[in-house]
């Protein structure tokens, strides 16, 4: 209800355009960043917009580069298939069965609070120096938010659904494939969502760490070359990136969500 | 008591009957639905005893519906009323007794005794069609599309079939409800205060549209109700509930072959039902 007063509010500013606030933002952000580097002195001075975006413009035409987006975005999507097919499973059962929630409670709020990058010398021990390990620390961050979420959902579901699918004549295996699943997927979406939020910003740290491709390696790759400009302009690829998927499942949440 | 509903429900032992005629008469013109009157099934709860912990919701209850039949289950908030329904339905299990649907024990819910709940329950994430459909779906049967629509157009829904369940007002969810339990052609229909959320007007609608329907499938029907006006238009005959755990105090037959709102032998005798109930202490 708030935010829809406020968009009320804010579309009588600016009109019926609801372009013109978020790039009043940005552009907001771009000044500070221009402040920051232009008023400042020394080192800090390399990494000004307009070198980062003089390097970007060579960054997008250069196949190099998208070799490495390329091995990050696959790393992404092997950790998010991964968190979903380990996460939604157990958030079913954590979520039907009360004894498993009990369970697992304490374990699952623990285990989140470890940081995925401490778990890396055991992920290079056993995995070694690569993409499985990086892919190992992104797991470890992404699985619980999908598992939490659905587990909530499933445990909330309302139960007059489950009594008028059982009145309707469903037996087990109908309720869950009619009524207990699509009843758990925004739920589901939510998990999923902040689970792709976690795993991309995990996804630098963990190619900083052991690989030699990739986004995250190619900013202390930069630094290490004296690139600073590089730094920037990486950065912002990913920014980007992270944007887009996260407004593509937010839009897919939009839609399966009913309320 | 139990002896007294006994006693009840043989007075109206004739009734239905009478009823069943009525149902030919008007089943005449609409096709198959002699067919259906004939599936039409019996619900008899035998010596029936409900108790929560140590709450006696209702002991040695007994009630017959014949087939065809439209039974009213009247009394105040907390009398048991939906929990006798529920028993029915085979949603909880009696403490003792049993229920018998088409002289078959009722151990659990089932497609064959379809129930409409007072909250439509629609599953908002399908469109008012695909709720119709979901009952034949939940069974694993495709369901018939003529059927369907034969049943949007039975509780005139039929143009807003694609609408999202979340654009209907209260008196279109409970119409889509009651078609979603029509689609899967039960023998018994168990209605638990459907129109108890719904304005005057719009529940004097879906009385109307609901005896026409019940008349038009011939289905034995057991409808809950608080309301006296309701249950007096509706019935066939009105099984009057006391205060737990009182049980079934009598059962009323009401004329249904001069029901109307407009009859005036309907409105005198709906008058002295009313002060009749109003004696055994329903408000």
């Amino acid at each position: 209800m708030a935010t829809r007063d406020r968009k009320r509010y804010g579309s009588e500013l600016v009109g019926e355009s609801g372009r013109l606030l978020p790039a009043v933002g940005l552009l907001g952000g771009l000044a500070v960043w221009w402040a920051v580097t232009a008023l400042g002195s020394g080192i800090i001075t390399n990494f000004a917009p307009a070198a980062a975006f003089a390097v970007l413009a060579d960054l997008v035409v250069s196949p190099a580069f998208y070799d490495h987006v390329f091995v990050s975005v696959y790393r992404f999507a092997v950790a998010l298939a991964l968190s979903l097919t380990v996460g939604l499973p157990i958030g079913l059962v954590v979520g039907y069965f009360g004894a498993a929630e009990k369970a697992t409670t304490v374990l699952f709020q623990f285990m989140r609070m470890i940081s995925p990058l401490a778990w890396f010398p055991i992920a290079i021990i056993v995995f070694g120096v690569g993409t499985r390990s990086a892919v190992f620390i992104m797991f470890m961050a992404g699985v619980w938010p999908v598992v939490l979420n659905t587990a909530h959902g499933v445990a909330t579901i309302e139960d007059d659904w489950i009594t008028v699918g059982e009145s309707l004549g469903g037996d087990t295996r109908a309720l869950l494939r009619r009524v207990v699943v699509p009843a758990v997927i925004p739920d589901m979406l939510t998990g999923v969502r902040l689970s792709i939020g976690i795993l991309w910003i995990i996804l630098v740290p963990a190619e900083m760490l052991g690989v030699n491709t990739g986004l995250g390696y190619l900013i202390l790759d930069a630094r290490d070359r004296f690139a600073y400009a590089e730094i920037p302009a990486v950065m912002l690829v990913i920014g980007t990136i992270g944007f887009a998927l996260d407004a593509a499942v937010r839009r897919l949440h939009a839609r399966r969500t009913w309320e | 008591m139990s002896l007294e509903s006994r006693a009840a429900t043989d007075d109206g032992g004739d009734e239905p009957d009478a009823r069943s005629d009525a149902a030919s008469a008007v089943g005449a013109d609409a096709g198959d639905a002699d067919r259906r009157a004939d599936d039409a099934a019996s619900v008899v709860a035998d010596d029936l005893t409900k108790r929560y912990d140590d709450t006696l919701v209702f002991d040695g209850l007994d009630l017959s519906v014949a087939p065809g039949e439209v039974c009213c289950l009247l009394g105040p908030s907390g009398c048991g009323k939906t929990t006798l329904l529920h028993l029915l339905a085979g949603l909880e299990d009696p403490t003792d007794g049993r229920v018998e649907i088409d002289g078959e024990a009722v151990t659990g819910p089932d497609y064959r005794w379809g129930v409409v709940f007072q909250d439509p329950l629609l599953y908002p994430w399908l469109s008012v069609r695909e709720n119709v459909e979901i009952g034949p779906r939940l069974r694993g049967e495709e369901p018939d599309p003529d059927h369907v629509d034969e049943l949007l157009e039975l509780v005139g829904l039929d143009g807003v079939e694609d609408a999202d369940t979340s654009d209907l007002s209260g008196g279109m969810a409970q119409r889509a409800s009651l078609a979603r339990t029509l689609a899967n052609e039960p023998e018994v229909l168990l209605l638990d205060e459907p129109f108890s959320a719904l304005d005057q007007l719009t529940k004097m609608e879906l009385q109307d549209e609901l005896l026409r329907i019940v008349d038009e499938l011939g289905v034995t029907t057991v409808f809950v109700t608080h309301d006296i006006d309701e249950a007096v238009y509706l019935g066939d005959r009105v099984a009057v509930m006391g205060p737990v755990p009182a049980g079934i105090e009598r059962v009323e037959s009401i004329d249904s072959e001069t029901r109307s709102r407009g009859d005036e032998a309907f409105v005198e005798e709906r008058a002295a039902v009313f002060e009749h109930l109003e004696a055994v202490g329903i408000q």
